[in-house]
């Protein structure tokens, strides 16, 4: 038998045996996406990158047409499907840059979320079905310039005024939001922290871009001001008062990170690998060297590890049973592992690791951002410490 | 109507691919997924059937009663397949293999068969015509773009110069070359739908088709490395002699 053949080449997939965790609808999905990604991101993402411009609305509708957009939430056009073929999604569009990423995290698990899991039934039935079609796309506004890891002081306030809400305040590093069409905004009220949903050019909302990134480039980084900005009372999110809302949406879109980063890592991997094998120093293919081979299987096995710990991560969460601090693990093992391994490849390809000519450095570069959004890594090292510990260090 | 879309699944040629050295067959160990080749087939083929209010069944020749590569024309909207499996067919040539499909196409009452001009693994580009030999139907090759009025089945053919213009009576096959549409994206509503869709298995005997096979691959070699070009240092008649050369190839 094959199977048996000592010596052969294995995909990083095939040593950790991968396809045998998941279904043939999850192979399928992914094999998807990672053709929309070849075809539609690959081509044009390092251009994308250097311009730090996106065709996001085109994306966003040839995602929405895939059944990306809140593919893991229930009805209103949304395709509802599990866990890990979310995890699978993102990873595959990550493989292509985490900016793009970002676009579906921000709009299925942050923005679709919200409204789905807090919004009133009208609010669903407006936004959702045009979200979910890519045809509108959304944001979420809880970081503050003086507000990161610590949310819950954040300042936005949402006064009323007879039936009416004034909004004030501001917001920092908002993916999506001067290309929104709808932004989801958590603001303070004299009942507590609650979500509100402005629509994109309501008078007092102005949103601008966030310029000289050196990271996810080809993405959509905005500040949004609210100055006097008046909404109708029906303008609030009903289900959820309190920071528990804004954090049930940030663990979904760090569950999607978890799976996410390691597609950036298998991307800088390959390329390192083919690089490896076919570039000759000292007459030899660099990957002979035992240096080389050495980085490679160690980079393998905690993408292998990495894997592991985000499918059966999945599966806990399909199961209904997925604890926020085993979010917090995999995201931070995965963002940490695939900034490694980013780096890493980036040695391996010598000078070309540096050029937009190959993927490593873009990647590089993005996950630095995703070590640090969704709860910084130190953050949720914090969150496990108080997990093992009962102590919490921070609040 | 019914339209049947031939679908090869092979190795994902992505991955390493390699031949058996014992019995020269590929080795088909890892994932099988839909030919490229076919996927244009299977457009194609949808695209017809939405205009026609049509029906495509898939038609699968592969062992181990493989379905990855089904499944994909089946989220693409496909209604149904056909798969044929059976140990006796390892090493079937391309006769063998069109006698089975031939045998799957009258199962399925269809009377129009799609398949690609030739496969991405195996690229004999002989099963289409060799298929429509055994229904005693008319091969229209190499269709560019395919159109169905009433009985007549009318296609395009590329030439060097333009195209050729071919029809015929139905039932027919038509074999088409990728790059005439773009493949859709099976959505992921399609892919959970695919599940639900019927896929029949079936085996030799069941078609009542015997394992002949009058084919013999003796041994492989692999091809002569590629010599260099011929380098033209430039000393102000490099322009003259690339003509020449040119002329010579009977490319100008
Ligand atoms: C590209 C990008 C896109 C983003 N998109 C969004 C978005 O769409 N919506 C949104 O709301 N936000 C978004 N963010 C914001 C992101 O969530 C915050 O940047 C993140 O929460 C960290 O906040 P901060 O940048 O203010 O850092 P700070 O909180 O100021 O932290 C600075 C450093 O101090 C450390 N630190 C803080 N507190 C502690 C402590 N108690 N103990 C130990 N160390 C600590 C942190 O880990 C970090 O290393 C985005 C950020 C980026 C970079
Ligand atoms: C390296 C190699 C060399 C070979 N040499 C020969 C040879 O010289 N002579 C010979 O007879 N055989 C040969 N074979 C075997 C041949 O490839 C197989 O018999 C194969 O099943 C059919 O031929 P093809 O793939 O070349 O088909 P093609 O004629 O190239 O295929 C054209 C189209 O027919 C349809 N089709 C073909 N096979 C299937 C299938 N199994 N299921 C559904 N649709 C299908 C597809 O639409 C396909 O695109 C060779 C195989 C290999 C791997």
């Amino acid at each position: 038998m094959e199977g048996t053949v000592a010596g052969a080449r294995r995909s990083l997939e095939e040593l950790f045996a991968l396809d045998q965790l998941l279904s043939s609808e999850e192979l399928e999905i992914a094999a998807v996406v990672r053709r929309w990604v070849e075809e539609a991101v690959k081509p044009s993402v390092a251009e994308w990158f250097e311009s730090g411009e996106l065709p996001a609305r085109e994306l966003a509708l040839e995602l929405g047409k895939l059944g990306v957009m809140g593919m893991h939430l229930d009805g209103y056009g949304c395709a509802g499907l599990g866990a890990v073929a979310y995890g699978l999604a993102c990873l595959e569009l990550e493989a292509g840059d985490s900016g793009i990423r970002s676009l579906v995290s921000v709009q299925g698990s942050l923005a679709m979320k919200a409204i789905h899991a807090f919004g009133s039934e009208e609010q669903r039935q407006q936004w959702l079905p045009p979200m979910a079609a890519g045809e509108a796309i959304g944001c979420f506004g809880l970081t503050e310039p003086d507000f990161g890891s610590n949310p819950a002081g954040l300042r936005t306030v949402a006064r009323r005024s007879g039936g009416d809400w004034i909004l004030n305040g501001s917001k920092m590093w908002i993916t999506n939001g001067h290309i929104a069409d709808v932004a989801v905004v958590w603001a303070r009220t004299e009942d507590g922290i609650k979500g509100f949903v402005v629509p994109a050019g309501t008078k007092g909302f102005v949103a601008s871009p966030i310029h000289h990134k050196l990271s996810l480039r080809a993405s959509a980084t905005s500040e949004l001001v609210f100055e006097d900005l008046r909404l109708p009372a029906d303008a609030t999110l009903p289900g959820g008062i309190g920071m528990r809302a804004p954090l049930t949406c940030l663990g979904e879109a760090r569950f999607g990170i978890a799976f996410g980063a390691l597609g950036a890592a298998r991307d800088c991997l390959r390329t390192a690998i083919d690089y490896s094998t076919t570039r000759i120093q000292f007459d030899r293919p660099i990957g002979g060297f035992q240096l080389t081979q050495k980085k490679l299987a160690e980079m393998a096995l905690e993408w292998g590890k990495g894997m592991l710990l985000a499918i059966h991560l999945g599966r806990t969460k399909e199961r209904g049973q997925v604890l926020a601090e085993q979010v917090s693990a995999a995201k931070m093992n995965s963002t940490q592992t695939s900034l490694e391994i980013a780096r890493e490849c980036r040695a391996i390809l010598g000078a070309n690791g540096i050029s937009l000519e190959y993927p490593v450095a873009r990647h590089m570069v993005n996950l630095e951002s995703v070590y640090t959004y969704e709860g910084t890594y130190e953050m949720h090292t914090l969150v496990l410490g108080r997990a093992l510990t009962g102590l919490a260090a921070f609040t | 109507m019914k339209i049947a879309a031939f679908v090869k699944q092979i190795p994902d040629q992505a991955a390493p691919q390699a031949l058996d050295p014992d019995s020269f067959r590929l080795v088909r160990s890892g994932k099988m997924i839909i030919d490229d080749s076919d996927s244009y087939g299977v457009e194609v083929s949808l695209q017809l059937a939405e205009k026609l209010g049509a029906e495509v069944v898939v038609v699968s020749m592969a062992p181990g009663q493989e379905t990855s590569g089904v499944r994909t024309a089946l989220a693409m909207g496909a209604a149904s397949a056909i798969v044929v499996s059976d140990d006796q067919l390892a090493g079937a040539d391309a006769l063998l293999t069109a006698r089975v499909l031939a045998q799957a196409v009258s199962r399925t009452g269809a009377d129009l068969v799609v398949a690609a001009t030739e496969s991405t693994d195996g690229y004999t580009g002989t099963v289409p015509a060799q298929v429509a030999a055994l229904l005693g139907w008319p091969a229209l090759t190499f269709a560019k773009e395919l159109e169905v009025d009433g009985s007549t089945v009318r296609i395009k053919r590329q030439t060097e110069d333009g195209f050729d213009e071919v029809e015929a009576e139905l039932p027919a096959v038509v074999s088409v070359t990728a790059g005439s549409v773009v493949p859709r994206y099976p959505s992921f509503k399609g892919i959970m739908g695919a599940k639900s869709k019927p896929v029949e298995l079936l085996s030799l005997a069941d078609l009542g088709v015997a394992a002949e096979v009058g084919e013999r691959v003796l041994g492989v070699r692999d091809a002569e490395a590629r010599a260099a070009g011929e380098v033209f240092e430039d000393d102000g008649t490099a322009e003259e002699r690339i003509v020449a050369f040119l002329d010579e190839i009977k490319v100008l």
